[in-house]
C-alpha cells in the first residue's frame, strides 16, 4: 500500500486551485487589482508628506523685517497664507473651524528689537486636533524661524558663526514618504493576498460540499495544503514585482540591496502568510467567516502593528509587545533594509531566519490543522 | 466467497442522539448490497463511517479487508465513493474534472487515456469533456460524478443516494450502469430511498431510525409479510387513511402515492366491512382490491411489527 508523499496528487491539486483562481474574477482582481491600487494610492493620496499647511499671519509690526518672515513661510512651500488678520481675537474662529492650521503672531516692534541685537519672539498658534499635522506644522515653523533667525544675525553682525551643524539624511535623502511606503506595501499586499484568497481556498471546500469527495480520495494533507498553496505563492511573487515595479517606474524609490536575498525572504514570507490564510480556513471550515477572521488576525495587525503606517518605537508598551510576534514587522525592517540600505545577509540575517522559520511554523500548522475527518 | 464489508454493532453517536444504532452486516464480493430506507434512517452516517469519512462511536469492522477504525486511508485507496449530493467542481469542465480525480487516485500516463475514454464514454459524455461541469443538467452531472468514482477501478464502490432528484429515465439509465458494473466484478453498496431501486438489488438492509430491522433478498423480505393486503382508491385518500387507523380488522394503513394500503388480518372479511365502515363516516371509496405486497409494504409492516414509527 502506498502512503507517502505523491507528487502526482499534490500537481493535481495546484492544477485545480490555479483554475478555480484563474475563473474566478473576483479572485483575480483580487489579486493583481487591489495591490497596484494600493500601491498608487499609498504612495500618492496617503502620502505622509505634508505640504501647502493653510496659515494665517497677524502682523503688528508691518516692517520689512516682519514682511521676510512671513515670505521666509511661503518660500518654503510647506504654508500657504490664506488670511491675513486685524486683531487678535480673529485667530481663534479661524483655527476652530479648521479654515488655518497656523497662525503667525508677529509682535510689535519686532524689526526694532531684531535689529538692537535683542530677543524677537514671534508667536505660533498650532491647532492641536489633528496631532499628526500639528507636530509637523510645527516643526517646520521652528526650522523655517530658526533660518530665519540665524539669517538675521549674520546680516546684522556679519560673522559666520564658528560650529555649524549641518544635517544629512541617509538612506532616504529626501525624505519621501513613498520611499518608506513601498516596501513595507510589499509585506502588506502579501498578507492580504493570505488573508482574503487562500482563506476561502479550504472553506471553499466545506460551502460547496466539495469536501467530501475530496476527503473520500487518498489524498493526503500535506498535498492538499502545499498544491493549494503553491498557485497562490505564485500569484505573491508576481504581485512583489509589481510593486517593486511600480516603486520604481512610479515613484523613483530605490533598490540597492540583493535581488535575490530580496526574494528569498519573500518567498519565505509568504508561505507564511498564505499558510495562516490556509490554517484560518482549515479551523473555521466557513468563507465568511475565515475571510473576516483572516482581516482581523493577519491584515489588520500588519497594516497597523508592523511599523508600516506607525513607528513601532512610539507605540504604547503593550501594542509594542503584541507587534513582536507579528511577522510583517520583520518583513518591513528586511524589505526597507536591502531596499533603501542596500545592507544583505551579513547584517539582516536574524529576519531571514525569521522568515523562514514563520513559513516552515505556519506550513505545517496549516497542515495539522486540515482533517479529513467530517464533523 | 469473500466479504467486501465486514461490520459489527457499528454505531455513531452525536451528541445524544444516536444516528447509526449496532449496525451489523456483511457484504460479499461481487453483490449490490442496498441500504433502504426513509432519509435520516441513518444510511448516510454508515456508509460516511465505512470509508473513513467519519470515525465511528464504537463497534468494529473491516472494508476492503482493511480495518475501519485504523486502515481508513488503505480503504480510500481500494473504494470509489459518490456522495449523496453532488460534489465535483462545478467551475471545472468536465475534462477537468476527470483529471483532478484520475490524478488524486494517481492514474496516469496511458492508463488515464484509456480510462477517461471509458468513463466518459459509459457516462455518455465523449462529447462533452469541455462543458462546464455546473451546466450539465443533474442527471448528467450523476453519471458524471459516478465515472469519477470509478476511474481507478475499484473493487468497491459507494452510492449514496445516487439518483436522488433525477427523473424516473434518468434513473433507470443510471441502475443499467450499475448493473454493467457489477457484471464487470465491482461490489456495489448503494444506498436509496427509492422502494422501486431497492428491488434491483441482489440483498437489501432495511434501515429505520440508525437500526437495521430487516436484511435479505427483495423476495425473500416481501414473503416474510403474511398478512394481506388491500389496496383502496378514493378520492380522498388522507382522510381514508387516517380513518381506518385502529378500525376493526385493520393493523395498518399507509398512503401509497395517491392509494391507501391497508394491513388487515382476514382479507375477505375485511374487503365486506371496511367500504361500508367508509361510506357511514362519508368517505366513499372507488374500488377495494387484495394486491401483492411491495417492497414498501413490506418496510411498513416491519415498522409496525416492530411497534415503531417510520421516520421521516
Amino acid at each position: 500500500m502506498r502512503s507517502g508523499l505523491s507528487f502526482t496528487r499534490l500537481l493535481a491539486v495546484a492544477r485545480k486551485e490555479a483554475i478555480h483562481f484563474l475563473r474566478d474574477r473576483r479572485s483575480l482582481g483580487l489579486a493583481f487589482g487591489l495591490p497596484a491600487a494600493m500601491v498608487l494610492a499609498f504612495g500618492w493620496i496617503i502620502s505622509f508628506d505634508i505640504r501647502f499647511i493653510p496659515m494665517a499671519v497677524f502682523d503688528q509690526d508691518r516692517t520689512q523685517a516682519s514682511r521676510s518672515l512671513v515670505d521666509a513661510f511661503t518660500a518654503s512651500s510647506y504654508f500657504v497664507v490664506t488670511d491675513r488678520l486685524e486683531r487678535y481675537g480673529d485667530a481663534e474662529p479661524l483655527l476652530n473651524r479648521g479654515a488655518v492650521r497656523l497662525v503667525l503672531v508677529i509682535p510689535p516692534r519686532f524689526q526694532a528689537r531684531l535689529s538692537s541685537g535683542g530677543p524677537a519672539p514671534v508667536q505660533a498658534l498650532v491647532d492641536g486636533g489633528d496631532a499628526n499635522t500639528a507636530i509637523i506644522a510645527m516643526t517646520y515653523a521652528r526650522g523655517i524661524v530658526a533660518a530665519y533667525s540665524t539669517r538675521a544675525l549674520l546680516g546684522a553682525r556679519r560673522v559666520a558663526p564658528r560650529v555649524g551643524a549641518e544635517t544629512r539624511i541617509w538612506y532616504n535623502e529626501r525624505l519621501k514618504s513613498s520611499h518608506m511606503i513601498v516596501p513595507g506595501l510589499i509585506a502588506v499586499v502579501m498578507m492580504i493576498i493570505a488573508a482574503l484568497l487562500t482563506s476561502l481556498t479550504v472553506a471553499r471546500e466545506w460551502d460547496r460540499g466539495t469536501m467530501e469527495q475530496l476527503a473520500a480520495t487518498p489524498v493526503h494533507p500535506a498535498e492538499v495544503i502545499v498544491g493549494k498553496l503553491l498557485p497562490y505563492l505564485v500569484v505573491g511573487l508576481i504581485d512583489v514585482l509589481v510593486i517593486g515595479f511600480i516603486g520604481d517606474a512610479v515613484f523613483r524609490v530605490p533598490f540597492r540591496g540583493n535581488f535575490l536575498f530580496f526574494i528569498g525572504a519573500s518567498f519565505f514570507f509568504l508561505i507564511g502568510s498564505l499558510s495562516l490564510g490556509i490554517l484560518i480556513s482549515a479551523a473555521v471550515r466557513s468563507q465568511m467567516l475565515a475571510v473576516q477572521v483572516a482581516m482581523i488576525s493577519t491584515f489588520l495587525p500588519s497594516l497597523l502593528l508592523s511599523g508600516f503606517m506607525f513607528d513601532i518605537a512610539n507605540m504604547p508598551k503593550v501594542l509594542q509587545a503584541i507587534s513582536l510576534v507579528v511577522p510583517a514587522r520583520y518583513f518591513i525592517t528586511a524589505v526597507r533594509g536591502i531596499m533603501l540600505k542596500g545592507v544583505g545577509p551579513d547584517v539582516l540575517w536574524p529576519h531571514g531566519l525569521g522568515m523562514i522559520l514563520f513559513g516552515t511554523v505556519g506550513l505545517a500548522l496549516a497542515v495539522r490543522a486540515f482533517r479529513k475527518e467530517l464533523r | 466467497m469473500s466479504l467486501a464489508v465486514s461490520v459489527r454493532d457499528l454505531t455513531r453517536r452525536f451528541g445524544d442522539f444516536t444516528a447509526v444504532d449496532r449496525v451489523t452486516f456483511d457484504v460479499e464480493e461481487g453483490e449490490i448490497f442496498g441500504f433502504l430506507g426513509p432519509n435520516g434512517a441513518g444510511k448516510t452516517t454508515t456508509i460516511r463511517m465505512l470509508i473513513g469519512l467519519l470515525a465511528p462511536s464504537s463497534g468494529t469492522g473491516a472494508v476492503a479487508g482493511f480495518d475501519v477504525l485504523t486502515e481508513t486511508e488503505a480503504i480510500k485507496h481500494s473504494i470509489g465513493y459518490m456522495s449523496q449530493l453532488f460534489s465535483l467542481y462545478a467551475d471545472l469542465t468536465v475534462d477537468e474534472n476527470v483529471q483532478f480525480f484520475a490524478g488524486l487516485y494517481g492514474v496516469r500516463g496511458e492508463r488515464l487515456k484509456r480510462r477517461r475514454r471509458e468513463v466518459l464514454e459509459m457516462a455518455g459524455l465523449a462529447e462533452h469533456g469541455r462543458r462546464i461541469t455546473g451546466d450539465l443538467p443533474l442527471g448528467w452531472k450523476q453519471r458524471l460524478a459516478l465515472g469519477t468514482a470509478v476511474l481507478h477501478e475499484p473493487p468497491l464502490l459507494f452510492l449514496d443516494e445516487p439518483t436522488s432528484g433525477v427523473d424516473p429515465i434518468s434513473r433507470r439509465a443510471f441502475w443499467d450502469l450499475i448493473y454493467g458494473l457489477a457484471a464487470g466484478g465491482t461490489t456495489v453498496f448503494v444506498s436509496t430511498h427509492y422502494m422501486e431501486e431497492a428491488e434491483y438489488c441482489h440483498r437489501l438492509a432495511l434501515m429505520n431510525r440508525g437500526r437495521i430491522i430487516a436484511l435479505d433478498r427483495p423476495a425473500a423480505l416481501r414473503e416474510t409479510m403474511t398478512e394481506p393486503l388491500l389496496c383502496i382508491t378514493a378520492e380522498h385518500g388522507p382522510a381514508i387513511a387516517q380513518a381506518l387507523q385502529g378500525a376493526p380488522l385493520v393493523l395498518e394503513a399507509a398512503m401509497f402515492g395517491r392509494d391507501v394500503h391497508v394491513m388487515v388480518e382476514d382479507a375477505a372479511a375485511a374487503r365486506e366491512y371496511l367500504p361500508a365502515l367508509l361510506e357511514g363516516k362519508g368517505l366513499p371509496i372507488r374500488a377495494i382490491e387484495e394486491i401483492r405486497p411491495s417492497l414498501e409494504d413490506v418496510f411498513v409492516a416491519l415498522v409496525h411489527r416492530e411497534g415503531g414509527a417510520v421516520l421521516g
